[in-house]
């Protein structure tokens, strides 16, 4: 093909003959940034065509070039850094990359709508749920009151937000993020767009809640008939939504097939890897021997004060942990479970110490509760941590070998040479190259970051590790390959784990026991079996039914 | 000795700086604009610390009688150059000048007279117009204006460097404890800034002025006491950001102490908000004391200050050679500080950095 369309022949193409004339048709589309003195290429020539009607699934790694194809066929990209050596985009007949700023401009929104991942940040907190509506009802259709204000509440009413003439003055940060999701696809459809893009929608809630968002895209689409093109890393999603599946590559377009033969037979070797990576296997059989309990809390409670007066005690508290008594055996994996917000990670906080809790925490027949930090420090060595995010939770500032060797200058006199031998044989142990040790984090990718994080960890020899949320912030296949690594490291150096997250999948490949968590409360806790097959309360249900758990 | 692979392992070596900082670097450098102004205030104030050699009433090198003197780092007797008192040698005085000539030679240095030597030998009443004698003509008092006005940069420029340096010191420890620790000493201490903001600073150096003679290091002690603040708030809200940052409660985690968290992974975050601060902040002290000894409650009289050169440019308009230095050597000095300030601030914007 070539790289433009004749202008000359528009009425060919915008023949009513919807059928075999694709919506969207992408062609020998690029991306490349300008970086310094050479152009970087991020989307390499990759064709496809939505058709009316249909859901196209975009799916890839972080980095395949999945976000940067979408922000193209908005032209949301930063031009001029950003420039397509080569394509086209040709949306009911018009060429979108001839488009100027204003022709863009009436476009987006009206014919070509868009949802974004995180609905924090795309909402402007600065105005009402209304007043966002209305702006994009009163720029494309030029709707005035009381008109637009009945449009705003139909809308709400569409995406199933409940009383929504109560919610027209709420701000964002008065829904919750499913609620605000629901406003952003209300924004997305005010002008009935025939193709909507949806980059994530769901990445950032709760599988609950993820469940009804996508119910609810799926009963829009039918509903008004509109093409969805959807950017997603979750192939639970991509099973569950898509008519045809695209797979991206280090930005090509490897595969494009329909999603049923792509599920059941994946032509290329990449699409096979990433359909299998789910985490698999199961936990270690713990040893009969070792029946020690390691850690063990009593009622053990967090809470926030809400107000604090200048003079007296806070009256008023938020409870994030309430009541909380575990046991943890040596050596085996207790997975904590639950939502955004049930106080998981609040939790481990309490038992590492880094909050003021009450309640009893008992490690290793000490009782930490009664230990103020100095006589804490000592014990540190044997309780760690491992964060979620790789990116945050190391210092941009410091070398790999200094983050690893940090603990061990705390609680151990080896000198400079001793050090050095102990962080190579960790980075060795969790695959790592000891020759990049003078290397910063940010030459390292997710997955390696996170092996560092655990090398910190694992340098002083801890007995109990806590992980919180390690696999959620790195691609599937990232996860299988730490999650192998974490039962590996369990298996050689009998660690015990505290493992937090809301993905059951990876809850269900590691842990002996599960604990699920809603609201801060215990909901259910027991045999890591039962409780995934066999959940008695209603909660744990339904969580198990949302996870797209196979 | 360690095994093989350990040993190939350790070849690489660690960078002496982190590739950021070496980033930094070249985004200075390759502001044209910043570059040229460091390397032209470094020539003229690394000049300046050499004043005294430069303009002084004191010879660099006497040859006197086969013996060799350096009056401008000791001083005589008259007596030594066969002269009559025991005072020190008044080298300007034709009378000891023609005894050392008559045994021996004078090397002067290239401006033959320090801040406050009065030149006797105008042809015209002080204030005199530029000459080839007075580069820059004299003022009311017949003292050399180019001599005052190189003591005077001098001057002006290690005031504001002590005084920047001594701010950032106390701001940045005050506010890194207020940001770590919060709550309550959190609250006292940004309370206590309020009230310490409030105080007039001019009335203070007016009533001081009253009570001691105000000189470099009573000026450096009083301007102290009120310029530290400025930089609490930025480190502070680095702090109160920085404690909270993953990294942070992972070190917290592996059991760290508290002040080797602050240096080691919060301060570095700080260091950034006040490294850009203080060109500005170096800028800001130049001209307070420049606006003090125009006033009159800065430096003892007699002191070469730009801010005096200034008073005397106002009090004679028919001597415009005094207000035009005055006026040229503050805007070049200022010019200087805020361009490599512009470039530092723009070496370490994150977002200009990764946009070139």
């Amino acid at each position: 093909m070539s790289l433009t369309q004749p202008h000359a022949s528009p009425a060919a193409q915008q023949e009513p003959d919807t059928v075999n004339t694709p919506l969207l048709s992408i062609k020998d589309l690029s991306v490349a940034f300008h970086q310094a003195s050479n152009s970087v290429t991020v989307v390499d020539k990759i064709s496809f065509d939505i058709a009316h009607n249909e859901t196209l699934a975009l799916v890839g790694e972080s980095g395949s070039g999945k976000s940067m194809t979408a922000h193209a066929i908005m032209k949301l990209l930063p031009y001029p850094v950003a420039h397509h050596p080569s394509g086209s985009i040709t949306f009911e007949g018009d060429e979108l990359l001839h488009y100027n700023q204003r022709q863009m401009q009436r476009l987006r929104g009206r014919r070509i709508g868009m949802i974004f991942q995180e609905p924090m940040t795309a909402l402007n907190p600065l105005h009402t749920v209304e007043k966002q509506l209305s702006e994009v009802l009163i720029l494309h259709r030029g709707l005035r009151q009381p008109a637009l204000r009945t449009k705003v509440i139909e809308l709400l009413h569409k995406v199933q937000i409940q009383s929504p003439e109560k919610r027209l003055k709420a701000y964002p940060h008065e829904l919750s993020g499913g609620q605000r999701q629901r406003v952003m696809i209300a924004m997305a459809l005010a002008n009935e767009p025939t193709l909507l893009i949806a980059d994530e929608p769901t990445t950032a809630l709760d599988v609950t809640v993820q469940r009804e968002i996508l119910g609810l895209l799926q009963n829009l689409q039918k509903e008004m008939g509109m093409a969805i093109l959807l950017i997603t890393h979750d192939l639970g999603v991509v099973r569950h939504m898509a008519n045809r599946v695209a797979v991206m590559h280090q930005g090509k377009l490897i595969e494009l097939q329909d999603s049923e033969a792509l599920f059941d037979a994946p032509q290329q070797e990449y699409t096979r890897t990433l359909l299998n990576s789910h985490p698999k296997g199961m936990p270690l059989t713990p040893s009969d021997t070792n029946k020690e309990s390691l850690l063990e809390t009593k009622q053990l409670s967090v809470s926030f004060p809400l107000n604090k007066p200048l003079f007296g005690k806070p009256t008023r508290f938020v409870h994030a942990v309430k009541n909380i008594s575990l046991k943890l055996t040596a050596g085996q994996t207790l997975g904590v479970v639950g939502e955004s917000g049930s106080g998981k990670s609040t939790l481990a906080m309490a038992i590492l110490r880094l909050l003021d809790a009450q309640g009893e925490i008992t490690f290793q027949k000490n009782k930490l509760h009664e230990l103020n930090e100095k006589k804490l420090r000592p014990l540190r060595k044997h309780m760690q941590v491992v964060f979620q995010d790789p990116f945050a939770s190391l210092s941009p500032r410091m070398t790999v070998a200094e983050i690893i060797a940090e603990g061990l200058s705390v609680h151990t006199e080896l000198d400079h040479s001793n050090r050095e031998q102990a962080v190579i044989k960790v980075m060795d142990e969790v695959g790592l190259l000891a020759a990049d040790r003078h290397r910063y984090p940010h030459e390292f990718s997710g997955g390696q970051r996170q092996r560092i994080a655990i090398a910190r960890a694992l340098v002083l020899n801890p007995k109990l590790l806590i992980l919180d949320e390690p696999t959620s912030a790195l691609d599937r296949a990232v996860q299988v390959q730490v999650i192998d690594l974490l039962r590996d490291l369990q298996h050689k150096r009998g660690l015990t784990y505290l493992f937090i997250s809301h993905d059951l999948n990876v809850v269900k490949a590691l842990s002996h026991q599960v604990l699920v968590m809603k609201g801060g409360e215990m909901v259910e806790y027991g045999n890591a079996r039962e409780v995934l097959e066999k959940p008695q309360q209603a909660y744990t249900q339904r969580l198990l039914q949302a996870s797209f758990l196979n | 000795m360690s095994n093989n692979t350990t040993m190939d392992q350790s070849t690489a070596k660690p960078p002496r700086l982190s590739p950021l900082n070496q980033r930094r670097l070249a985004t200075f450098f390759n502001n044209q604009r910043a570059k040229w102004s460091l390397w032209l205030f470094l020539i003229v104030f690394s000049a300046s610390l050499f004043s005294e050699f430069i303009a002084n009433d004191k010879p660099l090198l006497v040859i006197f009688d086969g013996s060799v003197y350096a009056p401008v780092l000791k001083s005589y007797p008259e007596t030594t150059f066969a002269g009559d008192f025991d005072t020190e040698a008044d080298y300007s005085d034709p009378y000891v000048s023609d005894l050392i000539e008559a045994k021996g030679i004078i090397i002067w240095p290239m401006v033959p007279y320090a801040y406050d030597t009065h030149v006797s030998d105008l042809t015209t009443p002080a204030p005199s117009p530029p000459s080839h004698k007075n580069w820059l003509g004299t003022d009311d008092q017949a003292r050399d204006v180019f001599a005052r006005v190189i003591y005077g940069f001098r001057i002006s420029i290690l005031f504001a460097l002590t005084l920047t340096i001594g701010s950032c010191i106390i701001g940045v420890l005050v506010g890194s404890l207020q940001g770590y620790y919060g709550g309550k000493v959190d609250l006292i201490g940004q309370r206590f800034l309020e009230i310490w903001g409030g105080l007039p600073v001019l009335f203070l150096l007016i009533i001081m002025a009253n009570i001691v003679t105000p000189n470099f290091w009573w000026l450096l002690i009083i301007m102290l006491m009120f310029s530290w603040t400025s930089l609490v708030d930025v480190v502070r809200a680095e702090f109160l950001r920085g404690r909270n940052l993953e990294y942070v409660r992972a070190a917290r985690a592996l059991g760290v102490n508290n002040r080797t968290i602050m240096s080691r992974h919060i301060l570095p975050n700080a260091m950034v908000a006040t490294i850009t601060l203080v060109p500005f902040l170096l800028t800001g002290a130049v001209t307070t004391l420049t606006s003090l000894d125009f006033l009159g409650f800065g430096m003892p009289p007699g002191s070469p200050s730009l801010g005096e050169l200034v008073q005397q440019g106002k009090g004679n308009l028919h001597a415009p050679w005094l207000a035009v230095t005055a006026f040229g050597v503050l805007a070049l000095m200022l010019t200087l500080l805020v361009f490599i300030g512009e470039g530092i601030r723009d070496a370490f914007d994150p977002r200009l950095v990764t946009a070139s």
